[in-house]
């Protein structure tokens, strides 16, 4: 089994409405400092057998694809090395 | 009789008004079905506002690779006319077929009123029934509106023309430079979130008929 943890974020200079909203939310339940809040996404994918180079290559276009838009988002892949 | 196909998804909401919008104006709708591989014998194609399966992931992103959407792609490229609203906006722009993309409202307020809108490009399938520089009232209802793209993006858009509506009087989204909808460069494709297709009767149409000519003018421009 290996699974992979694909991280999805805003790019910095896209407006995070919702990141905003809950570093509203932070500093009213009384967290101090809060400078800035970023929401982004994070996907777990489990896949039977390893992880063969092909596989690898189709996540990552998948990625790109599917996951994030590149027009606003960045995206990190890495592969959990302590699944299975 | 003109055969205008409009896309049914798991969670449309509009097919149904935009169906009734184009008999109005005079033309035959075809439902289309997400999972049909081909959008048949139609002369144009509409895809509908609503929450295609769920919005989930971004919106639009998983309605872009449904069967139908590999197929109306591939015919907007013969230069067959493609009207995206509110949801099928966003799905013309997770597809490629325009620029850009629409993000959460500045204000994280769904919002839902009566929108004045420039029409600035009428030399596109969907507002040659248009004057330049016309103001008409739509309505808008969304909360993910806010079109975003970087800064070269936007200047190509303003340059080459191809912003079709701007919002007059209020910006309701924090959409950038008050885009509201915007053409592909032949002008066969047409995104936008206010949805023409809920003004198109004076009985329900609560700011008149203002919408009905997009439906008209893809008429005009196929027979013409």
């Amino acid at each position: 089994m290996a699974r992979v943890v694909v991280d999805v974020m805003l790019k910095p200079e896209i407006l995070d409405p919702q990141g905003r909203a809950v570093q509203g939310a932070l500093t009213r339940l009384g967290l101090s400092g809060v400078t800035d809040v970023r929401q982004g996404k994070r996907f777990e994918i489990t896949l039977d057998g390893t992880l063969d180079p092909e596989r690898e290559t189709a996540l990552n276009r998948l990625a790109e694809e599917l996951l994030a838009n590149p027009v606003i988002e960045d995206f990190t892949l890495r592969i959990d090395e302590g699944a299975g | 009789m003109t055969r205008v196909g409009v896309v049914t998804f798991p969670g449309s909401l509009d097919d149904g008004d935009v169906q009734r919008a184009v008999g109005i104006a005079g033309a035959q709708p075809v439902p289309l079905w997400h999972g049909d591989t081909s959008i048949g014998e139609v002369d144009a194609v509409v895809v509908p506002g609503g929450f295609s399966y769920g919005d989930y992931l971004r919106c639009g992103a998983i309605a872009r690779f449904a069967p139908i959407m590999a197929d109306v792609v591939h015919h907007a490229g013969d230069g067959l006319p493609v009207l995206g609203i509110c949801n099928g906006f966003q799905i013309l722009c997770e597809t490629h077929l325009l620029p850009g993309v629409l993000t959460r409202n500045e204000s994280l307020h769904y919002v839902c009123r009566d929108q004045a809108l420039t029409v600035e490009r009428t030399s596109t399938a969907w507002t040659d029934g248009y004057e330049q520089g016309e103001r008409i009232v739509v309505p808008v209802k969304h909360g993910e509106g806010r079109y975003v793209a970087d800064d070269e993006t936007l200047d190509w858009l303003e340059g080459e023309g191809l912003i079709v509506v701007r919002y007059a009087e209020g910006n309701p989204n924090g959409s950038f430079r008050d885009i509201a909808g915007i053409s592909n460069e032949a002008g066969n494709v047409v995104g936008l979130m206010p949805h023409p297709e809920h003004a198109v009767e004076d009985l329900t149409g609560t700011p008149g008929t203002d919408g009905l000519r997009f439906f008209t003018s893809v008429l005009r421009s196929l027979v013409g």
